[in-house]
């Protein structure tokens, strides 16, 4: 069965259509590229995936819940980190990651919380508040309160956006770790990021999927990989 | 279905809980939380003594110290509450609230126990205006009593409001402004302060029954010593009205 499964999705803002009628499916240990311009409709389908919005028209089912028919057992199966990480600006990083163990009552909330930090390797910040952070680790704190309790679908909006090669280094190592147990959608513009994370990829542009096929097949479209974006997304 | 490995949804106390404990401590991170103590302790103090003259009076009770908490709260209430949906939305943390297993209502309710607990603070620290009237004459305990859970009650219900105006906006001057002027009409209207606009248009009978949704109208029985039915359920309503609606808001994003 797949994990995550979209079936005719569709959202409109007042008379904008950003989502117009997706589908897709992901499997067990697939890790799903999500690429396209912006204002493409990524952000908004992995919103409607994550229970962040409503869908006018159609179905996500996480770990086979609807996201609309039952929310709660969905999301207990899903970690999602929104574009920026967004994160409590006057809460330690531990402090955060505890409030998120104790929201989703997770047992041994403090192992737990003493774990995610060494995986995200966040120990050093453990004590700093969230506002005198990098980018860097605001970006792996996104990340850890998604994977804090090990969920069997994770959907990251622009995990590596504004890092640095060693930093973009560091979540790649952390989500390649882990991606072989999950169902993983990483939206990105980097290019380049398909070839070391991927193993899928869909291309959307005008709340259309353009191109959903393997990364092998996708990067066999050319040799210039911004050519091959560029006339899938005209 | 779920793999074994997956945790069980969260129970809603646990997950009420956890936020109420964040939001509680969020107060106390920031100097505004003294400020608003201290502000808060001045003008009620104040407002007894100097406006009210609490002391020359000469009588043993808090009625002079109530009368002015409809204002009290009508201010400091949305100031306190302003924070409770428009800085999610500005921090971007509401997207992080919505996709964990929780339900709307739940981190609703979290944030406003917190939220009214914070402003009950308030209340207490006054408290020693209490004791000194008890030092000074003989009250009636129970009055007094009644009198800070009538306040208590009319905070609660301008905290719904305040929640209403937070879950409509990102920017907190604008929640502020926004249930600050609807808790002030309320106010207002218990004064009959809109009798003479209203007057030409309905009966005594009609303006008698709108003064009647004025704060004050229903907090005045508490400082009596007289806990009714009607005024008790009158805060409720606001109150929880006020949670409900702006639950509903967020809901409805």
């Amino acid at each position: 069965m797949a994990l995550i499964e979209v079936k005719n999705l569709k959202k409109s803002y007042g008379s904008i259509h950003a989502v117009r009628g997706i589908s897709f499916s992901v499997e067990r240990g697939e890790v799903v590229g999500f690429l396209g311009p912006n204002g493409a409709g990524k952000s908004t389908t992995m919103k409607l995936i994550a229970g962040h919005l409503r869908a006018d028209h159609g179905e996500a089912n996480v770990a086979g819940f609807d996201v609309s028919a039952n929310p709660i057992e969905a999301k207990t199966h899903l970690g999602y980190s929104p574009e920026g990480a967004p994160a409590y600006s006057e809460m330690t990083v531990r402090e955060f990651l505890r409030f998120a163990a104790d929201l989703r009552n997770l047992p041994n909330p403090s192992e737990k919380v003493k774990k995610t930090l060494e995986l995200c390797r966040l120990n050093e910040v453990a004590h700093q508040t969230v506002d005198t952070l990098s980018k860097g680790y605001r970006m792996r704190l996104g990340f850890a309160q998604a994977v804090i309790h090990d969920p069997e679908v994770l959907i990251l909006d622009e995990p590596t956006d504004g890092l640095d090669p060693n930093q973009k280094f560091e979540v790649r190592r952390i989500l390649k770790e882990m991606a072989s147990r999950k169902a993983v959608i990483v939206s990105t513009h980097i290019l380049e990021e398909i070839d070391e994370l991927c193993t899928r990829v869909i291309v959307i542009a005008h709340g259309e999927v353009r191109c959903d096929e393997s990364k092998e097949a996708f990067l066999q479209r050319g040799s210039d990989l911004n050519e091959v974006f560029r006339k899938l997304t005209a | 279905m779920s793999s074994e490995s997956s945790p069980p949804a969260p129970r809603a106390t646990s997950a009420i809980w956890a936020i109420f404990n964040r939001e509680f401590a969020g107060y106390f991170r920031t100097p505004l939380a003294y400020v608003f103590l201290a502000v808060f302790n001045a003008f009620a103090i104040s407002l007894a003594f100097f406006v009210g003259n609490i002391y020359e009076a000469g009588v043993a009770n808090l009625d002079r110290f109530f009368l002015y908490h409809p204002w009290l709260w009508a201010f400091l209430a949305p100031a306190a509450g302003a924070r409770l949906w428009a800085e999610e939305r500005r921090q971007g943390t509401i997207e992080l609230l919505l996709t964990w297993p929780i339900s709307v209502w739940q981190v609703a309710v979290g944030k406003f126990l917190a939220a009214w607990l914070f402003l009950a603070t308030a209340l207490l620290i006054t408290l020693p205006i209490a004791f000194t009237i008890g030092y000074l004459g003989d009250p009636d305990v129970g009055v007094i009593v009644s009198g800070y859970i009538g306040s208590l009650l009319c905070a609660g219900a301008c905290l719904g409001i305040a929640s209403i105006a937070s879950a409509l906006t990102r920017n907190q001057v604008i929640a502020f402004v926004t249930g600050f002027l609807a808790c002030f009409l309320l106010v207002l209207i218990g004064y009959g302060v809109f009798d003479e606009f209203i007057g030409g248009l309905f009966s005594p009978t009609i303006i008698e029954e709108v003064r009647r949704i004025g704060l004050w109208r229903n907090l005045e029985p508490f400082t009596l010593g007289l806990v009714d039915l009607r005024p008790v359920a009158y805060f409720l309503t606001l109150s929880f009205g006020g949670l409900g609606l702006s639950t509903i808001i967020i809901e409805r994003r």
